[in-house]
């Protein structure tokens, strides 16, 4: 038995954990109070539970909770990374360095920070959607203030090689930040063992609410950056503007919950994925993996359909929520530009559409989501006869 | 800490139940805004819904209703955003205003306020003169600390002479007094949602339908183009809630008004010295900033918590920071005057019995300094 329409779209957003819901709802009633009111008992409450998320998110990627700082989501988290670093260091080091398939925020900020006069180097990827270390390693040099890679790709849920990268930023002194929105809960990320100074965290991506991120920003003067909200100086200055414990309370819990399941989420979802693909392959002859098959979240299947057109066959398919590109700015449709970096035709980036499973996604839900799907494209005449 | 008497509004409001109510059936729905099946279409319209009522709060169109996540964001992007070549500010301004003209990489002008901590209008008229043109004028509507109302619309007019922007952060005003931005004339207003009801972490930007905007946060283009990061749905819902409800309620200001006076007067009629901070000048009806001198504020604060009741000395910034007040230092008053200040704020639910209770404990508190 099933809920139609399936929702197969955990890459935009995931659904609010219930067990999040109840640890949010307290802060929602009764804990009101401003976290920043240091006189009074209502104050107090909500300081604390930022506290204890604080530790909460650090704990899952091995930070200490002062090196995290919480704010409106990802996107702010990167513009802040990468307009802060390069504000105070790109006069020093004027080299900013990231990828192709980058998301739009982190790219939009990149382009930001050229327009401001610094250099901008956009790394290409191989059809595999992963950097090749060999040009990361050429392109960092001393005049290199900031690397720019994230964890995994939102569109076709890649892995980067962040240790290596890490490792060789290290080396030439660069600092070196990751967009973990699509990683952060759902695969192993320890600050130091990819020797990370940033890294841009998203609640909504793990089951938390939307509305809050977080920026681990490791100690230290040198990886100080410029402000980019001024205010009441809250988080220690580093990001001003009341913060909403409700929301903080929820990505801690998100994180805490994650840090328990995620090995065993992490082993589901390879099986689900595993039978999901084996059954398309099956069926849809030519069909294209749009990324690594090793090093990406199982979460994550991106597929081209040979010959079918894309939005056609989402028309088709009414009954499970996937997206034929990622979920921004709606209304801006054209062929992907992360497909687009991978070598995909235009043909080929049209008909592909990313099926993205999550903690509440059964195995009943992907037997449904396949049938279904393979019917629709039977329909198309995309399947063999 | 339910018994206990809350009566620090103007810090954060304690969230309205139709809000809660919205906040939490919202939260339980799964999609994003910017996807185009089911889910994310609901997502998109529970989000336009709340932007109709922010602007039925405002007067604005709802297209020119930006949603970010707070007054700092909101008061930061349009200060960073707007591009004028020089900003104008009063001395008063809340710190995310202050904080970021630090910043600015243009001349800054600060226009002082009268005793009554109301901004000078011939002082503002020069600076204006003086100011590389096209200026960015940002006057809070209300004053966070003392309550004072500016005559924004007056503002307005004096900038449009000089061809001035004008930005206005109504993170008090909103919900406590009727805003309307056609009338007002403002390029740009700030809220917050929090402040009038609504939950922590959502604010917006009003702009005027010709207001020039260069977005603060970019990346996948939502709110068109203003403001990029996956909208904060449930907060947006929560947000649009408590304006409607705000925009229903606004009568429950005379209500405060009532209270406030009669806790005044009643501070007044025990004693000589009591400061009462603006008095007999336009202010919020919901606040009183009271000095007792020789009284340390934090003292104060103290006192009334054992009693169970909360109020604040300075305003909730900076955690843990009680500096001493830049608004009191701006108006005219001594720093003893300032130190021994604090703030009450009152909102939809405080009682007569509240106020009463806050008068019987300040009484107390004004008998112990040994003075009568």
């Amino acid at each position: 038995m099933v809920n139609t329409p399936i929702y197969l779209d955990n890459q935009a957003t995931t659904p609010l954990d219930p067990r999040v819901l109840d640890i949010m709802m307290p802060y929602l009633t009764e804990h009101f109070g401003n976290p920043h009111s240091s006189t009074h008992s209502f104050g107090w409450r909500t300081e604390g539970a930022l506290e204890l998320a604080r530790e909460q998110v650090g704990r899952l990627i091995g930070a200490t909770s002062d090196e995290i700082f919480f704010t409106s989501g990802a996107t702010e988290a990167n513009n802040m990374v990468l307009k802060g670093a390069m504000a105070l260091w790109g006069p020093k080091r004027p080299k900013l360095l990231t990828v192709v398939t980058e998301h739009k925020c982190v790219l939009e900020a990149a382009r930001f920070c050229e327009k401001l006069g610094f250099e901008l180097e956009i790394l290409p990827v191989e059809t595999s959607g992963l950097v090749n270390l060999k040009k990361v390693s050429a392109a960092i040099d001393e005049r290199t203030a900031l690397v720019s890679v994230m964890a995994v790709n939102n569109e076709i849920g890649v892995v980067q090689p962040l240790k290596e990268i890490g490792a060789i930023a290290k080396e030439r002194g660069a600092l070196f930040h990751t967009d973990a929105a699509q990683g952060f809960g759902k695969i192993p990320l320890d600050v130091d063992e990819l020797q990370l100074d940033f890294m841009s965290i998203s609640g909504h991506k793990i089951y938390g609410p939307k509305g809050v991120g977080a920026l681990y920003k490791r100690t230290g003067r040198e990886r100080s950056l410029e402000p980019f909200m001024s205010g009441g100086g809250q988080e220690e200055g580093v990001r001003s503007g009341t913060q909403a414990p409700a929301l903080v309370a929820g990505l801690g819990a998100a994180a805490a919950i994650a840090t328990d399941e995620m090995d065993l989420e992490h082993q589901r979802m390879e099986r689900l994925m595993s039978s999901f693909l084996g059954r398309l392959q099956d069926a849809v002859p030519g069909l294209l993996l749009n990324g690594d098959v090793e090093r990406r979240w199982p979460g994550n299947v991106n597929v081209s359909f040979p010959g079918i057109d894309g939005d056609l066959l989402l028309a088709n398919i009414r009954d499970i929520a996937v997206s034929s590109g990622a979920a921004c700015a709606s209304a801006v449709s054209g062929p992907s530009y992360v497909l687009e970096a991978i070598g995909r035709t235009v043909e080929e980036a049209k008909s592909a559409l990313r099926i993205g499973f999550g903690r509440f996604t059964t195995e009943a839900d992907v037997n449904f989501a396949a049938d279904h799907l393979i019917s629709a494209v039977s329909k198309l005449g995309g399947t063999k006869a | 800490m339910k018994n206990a008497i809350y009566m620090d509004y103007n810090a954060t409001s304690p969230i309205r139940a139709s809000v809660i109510e919205k906040v939490s059936t919202t939260m339980a729905e799964v999609g994003n805004p910017s996807s185009v099946h089911s889910a994310g279409r609901k997502a998109r319209s529970v989000v336009e819904e709340a932007r109709a009522k922010l602007a039925a709060l405002t007067g604005a169109r709802p297209r020119d209703v930006m949603f970010c996540s707070g007054g700092t964001e909101a008061a930061n992007s349009v200060i960073f955003g707007s591009g004028c070549k020089s900003l104008i500010v009063s001395q008063i301004e809340h710190d995310c205003v202050l904080a970021a003209a630090k910043r600015v990489d243009h001349p800054v002008f600060k226009v002082p306020v009268d005793r009554s901590g109301v901004v000078c209008l011939d002082e503002l008229e020069n600076a204006l003169a003086q100011a590389p043109a096209p200026a960015l004028v940002s006057i809070m509507y209300a004053n966070n600390e003392m309550g004072a109302v500016q005559p924004i619309s007056h503002i307005v007019e004096l900038a449009k002479k000089y061809g001035a922007r004008v930005h206005s952060d109504a993170v008090q005003a909103a919900g406590k007094i009727p805003i309307d931005v056609k009338f007002l004339g403002t390029d740009y207003l700030t809220l917050s949602a929090h402040k009038l009801g609504g939950p922590q972490g959502v604010g917006a930007v009003i702009l005027a339908p010709t207001a020039p905007f260069q977005p603060l946060v970019t990346g996948g283009g939502q709110e068109l183009g203003r403001r990029s990061g996956t909208e904060n749905v449930a907060g947006i819902a929560g947000f649009g809630e408590a304006a409607f409800e705000a925009l229903a309620g606004l009568e429950n200001s005379e209500r405060l008004g009532a209270l406030r006076d009669k806790l005044e007067q009643e501070l007044r009629a025990y004693s000589n010295d009591v400061v009462i901070v603006g008095e007999g000048t336009a202010r919020l009806s919901n606040t009183s900033c009271l000095a007792l001198p020789g009284v340390k504020g934090e003292t104060q604060v103290m006192h009334f918590d054992l009693a169970g009741i909360c109020v604040s000395s300075g305003s909730a910034c900076s955690s843990g920071k009680v500096k001493v007040s830049h608004v009191l230092d701006a108006m005219g008053y001594t720093q003893d005057v300032a130190e021994a200040s604090i703030r009450v704020s009152l909102g939809y639910e405080t009682t007569e019995a509240h106020i009463e209770a806050f008068v019987s404990a300040w009484k107390k508190l004004y008998d112990r300094t040994s003075r009568r």
